[in-house]
């Protein structure tokens, strides 16, 4: 099997092009699950292209720091960068990405999700290779919720997950009904608030840019959330990130998460978690206004503009994102440990259709629309984030005022006070009105 | 009676520094035996201390996937080789300070520290310029002059100190006798001062091996030190704490020996002239 996968790819990437000599490519990546398995499967890259690779792996707020200062001043140190779908669209639009216009016809350009290729892209042009996609769902216990004598609907919505998580909490047992992000950053909990604020019929700005903190969509969240968390979450939420609610999940002290639907491969591996045999999945919830509560986001490849070593970057792409490579993973590792939500037929596929989380996964990439992510129209394009430069800084100001609120150091209506005259001075500073 | 109370007080000092010692040492205690755990035990609630079935494969795994000798001997020429040329310089300049000083001498002491108020952020941007300009990205030669630069401050401050603690009529009799600036500083003054030299070093060393911040943001591949081999453990999305774990006590394990065989270097010098 591993033999004809190798002659498959080889063949694949001849056809594409034939390196005219072999080149040493540089990548800077995160420290993920996805990218350290790609890691591992480099050495096929070099067999096939005669190409080596040297990786930098970083952590991810590093990282950002790292390639957006080599890629604005145009230091050459990276042949390839990994960027999110925030990232993507802005540096593409700034001209510092090369287009992914010219794919090969084996690559199928076609099969990306189209959620995912829309985030990767400016102005219809793609400027980054999904390499595993996300968005969120609810994972939840399934005996606490028999024991609480409830039944979770695929897609339920935020009054019964309140309630649920209320049924749930057993404070002597160390089990709390609910486990979400509270931790200040913008990637952290300030983008869970924002995706759970669209499902309340909030937005950021207005269609003239004007923020909106100050309305009662906003209030209603946050009161919402601190109320939930209160009753139903752990002590401390207010600095719990991916990572901490992962842990009380494996540990089997969190009755419901909710949180990227790449942590599902997580909670149901056996040799790192405690219930890996008793999680359901479902929809991110709802607040029956027509917009649910998920966000969607991507780790993708891009090249930077100027490198010297384009052709054998695009190889790369191509070969680390393409069907074959799903199927080499798949061969070795088994199909629940593929890099999940970059391309359609990963989900037409018979075997990884068998994966428990597979098709609650795809569900949740399809109910997040970036370009339609709010009950009322706004100027901004993304889910969770607004792709504006400013964002990251400002959003995680906001965040840190929400995070202070959640640790009692402020009253809900003074961290949305608080977050308007940020988000308001941010964007008057930044020309946008 | 006094004998008893004398006894009783040493043995609550001794105790004390001990408690302290431990407080402080904890956490690298913690890593070290986080490294040899499962990740499931890494995060085990409540924490496991010393029962567990002690494992050696975080490092195997870590081996496998980093070039960790390339690693630390990135370390080993960035730390050694910035203090060398920073004490190098920093000599004659404490010299001129403790034993030829002017008007402006203790201004300009203190200006050399205030550049270390600075966020290293702040200057990000014009350095990676320069270095592009001057082809010293991702190279050893550009670490050991930006570590050099940013500890020469710190260098310069404890030798002055140290100098001012040596008589001024020792050097003047050297003077006397005929022996040159150069052979004064190095004959006379610097084998006098070297406790304080080799403390000096060792605290830099020590600030050099650790620094995270232009060491991860002025590599990539060529001359990541141990700081860029950590930051390759840590992530947002996974929980890889036992790997992390010992990734970090490989990369603390050099400074750690030798902090442990310098100890009395280190606390000599760093007391010289604390007690008058």
């Amino acid at each position: 099997m591993r033999l004809g996968l190798s002659v498959c790819l080889a063949s694949t990437l001849a056809l594409a092009a034939a390196p005219a000599m072999a080149d040493t490519i540089t990548i800077a990546t995160v420290n993920n699950g996805d990218m350290i398995r790609m890691q591992g499967y480099t050495d096929e890259f070099t067999k096939q292209t005669g190409h080596d690779v040297e990786w930098v792996t970083l952590e991810e707020n590093v990282l950002r720091q790292r390639v957006t200062t080599d890629i604005t001043t145009k230091g050459g140190q990276f042949d390839i960068m990994t960027i999110g779908m925030y990232e993507a669209p802005i540096w593409g639009s700034n001209g510092w990405l090369v287009p992914l216009d010219d794919l090969s016809e084996e690559y199928d350009v076609d099969d990306i999700l189209p959620a995912m290729a829309g985030g990767l892209s400016h102005d219809g042009t793609l400027y980054a290779a999904p390499f595993y996609g996300e968005s969120s769902m609810i994972m939840y216990r399934t005996d606490l919720m028999e024991e609480a004598g409830l039944e979770m609907p695929d897609a339920p919505s935020w009054a019964f997950i309140a309630k649920a998580a209320r049924a749930m909490t057993d404070r002597e047992n160390d089990i709390n009904g609910i486990c979400l992000r509270g931790k200040a950053g913008w990637g952290e909990g300030g983008a869970f608030i924002t995706a759970m604020a669209n499902s309340f019929g909030a937005r950021v700005f207005d269609e003239e840019w004007n923020a909106q903190l100050d309305s009662r969509e906003w209030n209603d969240t946050l009161t919402f959330f601190v109320n939930m968390m209160e009753d139903s979450g752990p002590a401390g939420y207010a600095t719990n990130g991916f990572n901490e609610n992962l842990s009380l999940f494996q540990q089997g002290k969190c009755g419901m998460w909710i949180d990227a639907t790449v942590a599902a491969s997580f909670v149901t591996n056996p040799d790192d978690s405690t219930v890996a045999d008793k999680v359901g999945f479902a929809l991110a919830p709802d607040n029956g206004m027509g917009v649910r509560s998920n966000w969607l986001w991507a780790w993708a490849l891009a090249i930077p503009a100027g490198t010297q070593k384009e052709d054998a970057a695009k190889q790369f792409i191509e070969w680390a994102t393409s069907k074959d490579y799903i199927e080499l993973v798949a061969a070795n590792e088994g199909w629940a440990n593929v890099p999940p939500g970059a391309r359609t037929s990963l989900y037409e596929n018979a075997n990884y259709q068998e994966v428990p989380f597979a098709k609650m996964t795809l569900d949740s990439i399809l109910s997040a629309d970036p370009n339609n992510s709010t009950v009322d129209p706004t100027p901004y394009v993304g889910v969770q984030f607004a792709a504006i430069p400013e964002w990251a800084g400002f959003w995680t100001e906001v965040s840190q005022e929400f995070s202070a609120a959640y640790a009692g150091q402020q009253t809900v209506e003074e961290a949305l006070e608080k977050a308007q005259a940020i988000v308001n001075d941010a964007v008057e500073a930044a020309g946008y009105r | 009676m006094a004998r008893a109370v004398t006894t009783r007080r040493k043995t609550i000092n001794t105790a004390l520094a001990w408690a302290i010692g431990l407080l402080i040492f904890f956490p690298i205690l913690w890593t070290i035996l986080t490294s040899f755990k499962t990740e499931g035990q890494a995060i085990a609630d409540p924490p496991i201390f010393f029962f567990f079935d002690w494992t050696l494969e975080n490092y195997a795994i870590v081996q496998e996937r980093s070039n960790y000798m390339r690693f630390l001997w990135n370390s080993v020429i960035i730390a050694i080789g910035s203090t060398l040329l920073g004490v190098a310089i920093a000599i004659p300049a404490a010299w001129s300070m403790a034993f030829v000083p002017s008007k402006r001498t203790k201004d300009i002491l203190l200006w050399m520290l205030s550049t270390k108020m600075l966020p290293a952020v702040g200057v990000l941007y014009p350095i990676y310029l320069i270095f592009i300009e001057l082809g010293l990205l991702d190279s050893r030669a550009g670490l050991v002059i930006v570590l050099m630069l940013i500890n020469l401050p710190i260098i310069v401050w404890m030798l002055y100190t140290y100098f001012k603690e040596i008589p001024g009529e020792i050097l003047e009799a050297a003077r006397m006798d005929g022996a040159s600036l150069r052979s004064e500083i190095l004959y006379v003054l610097t084998p006098m001062a070297i406790p304080g030299i080799a403390s000096t070093v060792l605290l830099n060393v020590i600030l050099a091996w650790n620094e995270a911040f232009w060491t991860l943001n002025l590599t990539a591949v060529n001359a990541a030190p141990l700081t860029a081999f950590i930051a390759s453990y840590s992530s947002p999305e996974g929980l890889f704490y036992a790997k992390l774990s010992a990734a970090s006590t490989m990369a603390i394990a050099p400074i750690l020996i030798l902090g442990w065989f310098s100890q009395k270097q280190l606390v000599r010098g760093l007391t010289f002239g604390a007690v008058k």
